[in-house]
């Protein structure tokens, strides 16, 4: 699961590709040449952008002649809406901070 | 996701604590030590007291004191309230303590639900723009 949920938050943590997910989100499928149109970066680097959207399981791609179609995966966001592995993770943190504060006060 | 809206889902943290129940029993009671592992709150080990834990990035969640067994079982509701429905939160905490030879083992487990999750979830149409605005917080909590 971690490994996953880092490739997740790695692959969103970065502004254009955020925002190139949002518009496959919002507008539904679109072309490479579509996207770069609206993105303000050059092809190549919506197309490495798209690389990395897929590889997190965000985009899925479609190709038809010699278009490649894009769309968002919504299903891939769970990790971050569902509140338990939010939660776990929150937790664990907290035991080692409350262990720190145990052996504070023993001294 | 074929969960219904409703549906109850829990959390479970155990660790192997090398410290007797009572001094455990005193970092989840006293408001102080609370603030230094969890969050800043006016909590008082009383069945019935309402009180807030207040995180650092500015969330405030409202409790209530549900079980009070000292040195054993501490339980409290858990519920976060927020604009947008897809962070609402509706949950209880109970922390048992359980001696052992070389110490205690601390037992948390969270369990609730989250109304309008599955709406959130699925929604494609609605509260992207929220959901996204809100999305660097929640990396931001979880790095």
């Amino acid at each position: 699961m971690p490994t996953t949920n880092d490739a997740l938050f790695n692959s969103l943590a970065d502004p254009t590709r955020r925002a190139i997910f949002e518009r496959l989100a919002r507008d539904g499928e679109q072309t490479v040449a579509a996207l770069t149109a609206r993105a303000g970066v050059s092809q190549p680097a919506v197309s490495k952008h798209l690389g990395v959207l897929k590889r997190a399981g965000l985009v899925r791609d479609r190709h038809e002649g010699r278009q490649t179609h894009y769309s968002a995966q919504l299903g891939a966001l769970a990790p971050l809406i569902d509140w338990t592995s939010q939660m776990t993770g929150f937790w664990h943190s907290r035991f080692d901070q409350l262990e720190d504060l145990l052996k504070r006060m023993d001294q | 996701m074929t969960n219904t809206a409703t549906e109850t889902r829990s959390v479970v943290v155990e660790r192997e604590m090398p410290y007797p129940p009572e001094k455990i029993w005193r970092a989840l009671t006293q408001p102080h030590l609370i603030e230094e592992w969890l969050m800043k709150n006016d909590f008082k080990p009383v069945v019935g007291h309402r009180f807030n834990l207040r995180g650092d990035w500015g969330g405030v969640l409202d409790c209530e004191v549900l079980v009070v067994e000292p040195n054993r079982t501490l339980s409290y509701s858990w519920n976060f309230t927020h604009d947008d429905a897809a962070y609402n939160l509706k949950s209880e905490v109970t922390f048992t303590l359980t001696p052992t030879s070389t110490g205690t083992r601390l037992c948390m487990e969270q369990s609730g639900f989250r109304p309008d999750q599955q709406q959130a979830y699925g929604g494609a149409k609605a509260g992207w723009h929220q959901f996204f605005a809100k999305l660097e917080q929640v990396l931001t909590r979880l790095g």
